[in-house]
This record gives structure tokens, sequence and C-alpha cells, in this order.
């Protein structure tokens, strides 16, 4: 034993105890839980639960959840990286505060945020008011909920992001435009893929905690079953009436598709390395 | 007229004085065709010494500011003394939404009461929220000793799951165990803008409704049911009625404070369906000038009961003190504190004229209109049931 740990090429040894470590910890916080929801759907069987989950209502929430989730991410996507980008390539008064601020979503109560956007979006409210004239209501609409988890989902693009544009080299950019390139063409062929791995991690994270959002969308949706009921509130209300089976049900249903989905963007991810190979 | 018998140590009934039994007993009638027998309770027959503000109110006498002082003393010195284990006694008092502020008191009022007895000071925790929530919490192993609930369908659900409850809980208090009640009324903007009356006016294409999800909210599984037997009184479909009415309804909040949220301060929908409590607590702390009550031609006696939780009992201590706890709840100046907090409780012998006066005179239907929440529960609030069926069109 002693021999094969001083073999290790490693200069810090210990795979086996830090392995150990790392699977009871995984366990007990991710893989038990997970397993008692797949064990609960196998009890139940798959033709049970295909039935539990087949009926108008939840199909509504389940794609009301994935499309909201989509469509925050999307724009996180494009704010985030903006965010990033000027919060390293340039020095202003105030960058630090914000810089720190970004990790507010992460720090804040979910049913604070969520509290605080619905009185901000509410008709009465400040933003509310002023969109109220135009005709756009937000609160207690599908477009609130897009609000609230642009709100939730944000740090996660321009944390991952923010690093990768650190490491670039300012100089890249200073040789494509020697060599004649405009700067739209320098930022999609230079820029762009340097960052695209990055971009997938960062858009993936922030999909998979928008699907399972619940404490601050619950407060902005309005809830209303087939129009703004989001799944995990079905889930709550499967709950509340001791159907733990539906409950189950719903939640494996989410499983899946995320599972499918963040499958979907790793696929597309390893496609686009190929294609653009890694910088 | 109303009067209040000693039924046990510390059980009081109330109920419409019947007759004179001439051994200093009477007889009264509490409802639902039960008579029952025992010495009846003067004001100055119970000793309280502790004046609560709404004692004051009354005029407390010398002699009880007195007792007062003293047992002010004697708590404060039992406070500082290290309690022994075997003497802290804890209840945790399971409730749901709107009885914060009515709790909060009568811990206070119940404490002064039990340490006068004397008996060691009871430390009271209080858990709120939606009823159908807080019942989930009791199944799932919260270890309350007695549940506060919206609706006994959520107390007979913890009977039923966890065994911990008697089946027959409901007849273990006076009043279907329902120290004090409430109904169910409309809470509109000041000067009524929408000109909203009565029921029918809630499914008019220009008012939109605020009303909690029955599914998790208790109270609003009495405002459905309130609106049904409108519907049924005035010879209209029920179930088209109550599916127009929640086809009006922006925001389904999951319970009661939510919904009061989400109508006075985010300023959403042009009428609160509200428990009256709850309706008289938004005129006070938003000032009268703010909404309106108004109160439709029919509403449900919403019975809001309360239990012991046998199988969370510990001790004998704690057993007793949570008895007496639960049958405090029934003594004049518990019914006192609930009639000023808004609930229409039972005994009004010792309340403030005005907090009787306050409560409009309507037409309410019952539970057992409607069968009894054995039936109503997985009828019309089941999965697939009436209500899941106005969503599924």
């Amino acid at each position: 034993m002693r021999a094969k740990i001083l073999r290790s090429p490693s200069p810090l040894p210990g795979f086996g105890v830090s392995f150990a470590i790392m699977m009871t910890a995984l366990s007990f916080v991710v893989l038990l839980p997970i397993g008692a929801l797949l064990g609960r759907g196998f009890m139940t069987g798959p033709a049970e639960l295909w039935d539990m989950v087949n009926s108008r209502r939840i199909w509504a929430a389940l794609m009301l959840s994935f499309r909201a989730a989509l469509i925050a991410s999307l724009i996180n996507l494009f704010f985030g990286l903006m965010l990033a980008w000027v919060l390293v390539r340039y020095r202003f008064w105030g960058r630090r505060v914000i810089d720190a601020a970004v990790d507010l979503p992460f720090a804040l109560p979910t049913a604070v945020a969520g509290i605080a956007l619905s009185a901000l979006y509410a008709p009465n409210g400040i933003f509310g008011q002023a969109l109220a004239p135009l005709g756009l209501q937000v609160a207690y609409t599908e477009v609130g909920i897009w609000v609230a988890l642009i709100f939730i989902g944000l740090p996660f693009v321009v944390r991952t992001v923010q690093p990768v544009i650190g490491e670039l080299e300012p100089d890249l950019e200073e040789v494509s435009a020697t060599l004649g390139a405009r700067r739209a063409y320098t930022l999609r062929r230079v820029v762009l893929p340097a960052l695209t791995p990055a971009l997938f991690s960062g858009f993936a994270l922030a999909l998979a905690r928008s699907v399972g959002e619940y404490g601050s969308v619950i407060f902005i949706a309005g809830n209303i079953p087939n129009v703004t009921e989001i799944a995990p509130l079905l889930i709550v209300i499967r709950l509340e009436e001791y159907n733990y089976d539906a409950a189950a049900a719903i939640g494996i249903a989410m499983l899946i598709l995320s599972f499918a989905m963040l499958l979907g963007i790793n696929a597309i991810q390893i496609w686009s390395r190929r294609r653009i190979g890694l910088v | 007229m109303f009067r209040t018998i000693q039924i046990g140590a510390h059980a009081l009934a109330q109920g419409t004085f019947v007759r004179n039994l001439g051994d200093g007993r009477i007889e009264i009638e509490t409802g639902h065709a039960t008579r029952q027998t025992g010495r009846p309770v003067t004001p100055a027959q119970i000793d309280k010494p502790i004046a609560s503000p709404w004692q004051k109110t009354l005029g407390a006498t010398p002699r009880r500011g007195v007792i007062a002082a003293a047992a002010a003393i004697g708590i404060a010195f039992a406070g500082a003394m290290p309690a022994s284990a075997q003497d802290s006694v804890e209840i945790l008092n399971v409730s749901y939404d709107p009885t914060r502020e009515f709790y909060r008191e009568y811990n206070e009022l119940f404490n002064d009461w039990w340490t006068a007895q004397g008996n060691a000071p009871v430390t009271i925790q209080q858990s709120h929220g939606g009823a159908g929530a807080q019942a989930r919490a009791v199944i799932d192993g919260l270890e309350a000793s007695v549940v506060t609930l919206a609706l006994s369908a959520d107390i007979d659900t913890i009977a039923e799951r966890t065994g911990r409850i008697p089946e027959d809980w409901q007849s273990r208090l006076p009043h279907n165990s329902s120290p004090y009640t409430s109904t169910i009324v409309f809470l509109v903007s000041e000067g009524n803008p929408r000109a909203i009356k009565d029921w029918n006016d809630l499914i008019r294409a220009d008012v939109s409704v605020i009303t909690p999800n029955p599914k998790t909210s208790g109270g609003a599984r009495w405002n459905f049911l309130a609106a049904w037997a409108y519907a049924a009184r005035n010879g209209l479909d029920p179930a088209e009625f109550v599916g127009a009415l929640y086809r009006n309804v922006p925001v389904l909040d999951t319970g009661a404070r939510g919904s009061t949220t989400t109508f006075t301060q985010r300023g959403i929908g042009d009428v609160l369906l509200a428990w009256e409590n709850e309706a008289f607590l938004v005129l006070d702390e938003l000032g009268e000038t703010a909404f309106d009550i108004v109160v439709p031609s029919v509403s449900i006696l919403a019975e809001p009961p309360v239990t012991l939780v046998d199988g969370n009992i510990a001790s004998d201590a704690q057993r007793k003190a949570a008895k007496a706890y639960l049958e405090y709840l029934y003594s004049p100046e518990a019914q006192a504190l609930a009639l000023r907090h808004r609930y229409r409780a039972w005994d009004t012998s010792l309340a403030a004229p005005e907090d009787i006066a306050r409560f409009p005179k309507l037409d309410l239907v019952t539970i057992s209109d409607f069968g009894g929440w054995p039936v109503v529960q997985p009828e019309y609030f089941g999965e697939n049931g009436i209500f899941d069926q106005i969503y599924e069109e």
C-alpha cells in the first residue's frame, strides 16, 4: 500500500481517502435524495407514473417551467456576457461594488427576491406604474416569471465567463486588428470562440437552477393553473393533497427533462468544440 | 340568553339558557341539538388576577391589581430562578395563518392564569402557515402538542395518517372543538368603486377577485363553499357559478395572508374574499379610509377547530398543561380576547360591547349542510375533484 502511494505521480497522495469522503458526502446530499425519488417512482410503476403526469394541467406547468427557464437563461447569456466583459475589461468608479453585487442573488433568500420584484413590478409598484401606460403587465404574468428567473440565474453566467475573459489576451484582438479584421469579425472569430465553453456551462447552470426555482417565482407568478402555474408549485399542491406518488411523478418528469436538456447542451458543446477547436 | 357553565376541571361550555335545575345548576343548549348541565360561570366567580388590556377597559378592581402585582413579581422571580428540567413544560401550538395576533396574546393570558393556579409557567411556541402545509408538517413529524387549524378536515387527515389523534377528537371539546368561529366576507377599496354587493357581482366580467388556492389554503376552501352555497340558494348551477368566479381570479396565492398582501399591498383585484377577522385586521392596520368590508347575503360559518395531539405528548405535566391550554380557550376571558380579535366567539359575558356589536348579522350555512368535511374534502378539493375540474376544461 505504502509502496503504491509512493509510486503515485502526484506530490499530494491520498486518492483513496479523498474519493471515499467525496462519495460519502455526495451520497448524503445528492445521490440518496434522488435515489429516494426514483425509488418511489419505481415502486409506483411506469404506467401509473405516466397516467399521473399525462394531464393538460401538468404539461402546461412543465412547458411553462422549461420555456421560462430557457428564455431567462438566454437573456442571462447575453447580459451576463456583457456584464462580465465590462467588469473585466474596463476600470471605472464603483466597479468593485457592482462586482460584489453580482453575487447578491446567491445570498438573498429567494422569497425576498420574489417579494421585492413583485412589489416593484405590480401595477402599483415603481416599474409597474411606468409600464402600465404601455399596456405591459409584468407581475402575475409569465413575463414576471422570466424576471424572477433572470434575477436568480444571472450570477451563474457572469461568474463562469468572468475568469475566462480575464485570461483572454488583448494582444490577440490587436493582432486581428492589425491583420485587417473588422471589429465584428474579431469579436466573432477571435473572442467568442474562446468564450464559448464557459458560456455554455454558465448557460447550463443558470438553466438548471431556473427550472427548479420555486421560492421567488410563486410570489410574482400569479399561480393560475394552465397559465402561470409552474411545475414545482404543482408538486407542492400534490403534497398538500398527501398524494406523494403524484408529487414524485412530477418530480421524476422534471428530472428526466432536465437531464435530457443538460445532455443536449453538453452534446452541442462537444460538437462546437470539435468545430472550432479548443482555444 | 347566552350562558357559560363549568363542565370539567378546566372545561367550559357555552350555549343558550334552557332552564334552571334549582340546585345551582342550569341547562344550556350548545348548538347541534345537544344540551349540557353545569354550574353557571359568572365573571366574579373566576378570579383572574392579571389585568390584561381588555380587562383594564372593563375596569379592574383594586384587589385584582394587588394580586396582579404579586403575580408579576412571582413570575419575575420564577423567571430569574434556574428552572429545573421537570418544571419546564413546553407546548408547541401548530396553527394556521391569520391566528398569529390572537395566539400571541392568548399565550400570555393563559400563562398568567396557569401560574396563578399554582403551576409552573409553560413555554408556548407558535408555528403559523397555510393550514394544509401545517397539517402536512405534523404528519411528517413536527412535534405539535396541540393543533389549532383552519378546518377539521386537516385534523382528520392527521388523525387518519398518524394515529396520533383519536378519531373522535372533535367531540372532546364543546362546539365541535371550535372555541371561536369566523365567516367569509368581501374586502373592497374605499367607497366600493365597482359596486360589489353580493356573490353574483363576483362573476361580472369587469370584476377581478383575489382568493388563495383551495388546495393549499384552508380559508380558501371556506371561500369556495360560501360561493357554492350562494349559487345553490339562488337557483344557479353551483359548479358553473364557482367556475366563472375562479376565471375572474388573476392571482392564486398559497395562503390567506399572501392573498391579503396581494390585494392590499400590490393593488391587484377589485375584491378580496377574506376571513372576517382578517378583513377587520386590514381595516385596523391600514386605516378604515383605504378599504371597506362588504357583507354578502349568504356566507359560511367557518369553524376552525383545536385539539390535543395525544401521540406527541411526552409527559403527564405536558398533557395537563396542553389540555388546560385548549380548555381555557373556552373561558370568558379567552372568549372575550377572541371577540376582540374579531373572531365570532361563543361567550360574550366578558366582552366589550363594541366587540360584539361589530359583527354584522348574516345568513350562515354550515359545513354540515354540505355533508361534513369527510365528504366535502375529497369531492370538492381532492385530486380531480370539483375544484380541479374548473381548470381542466
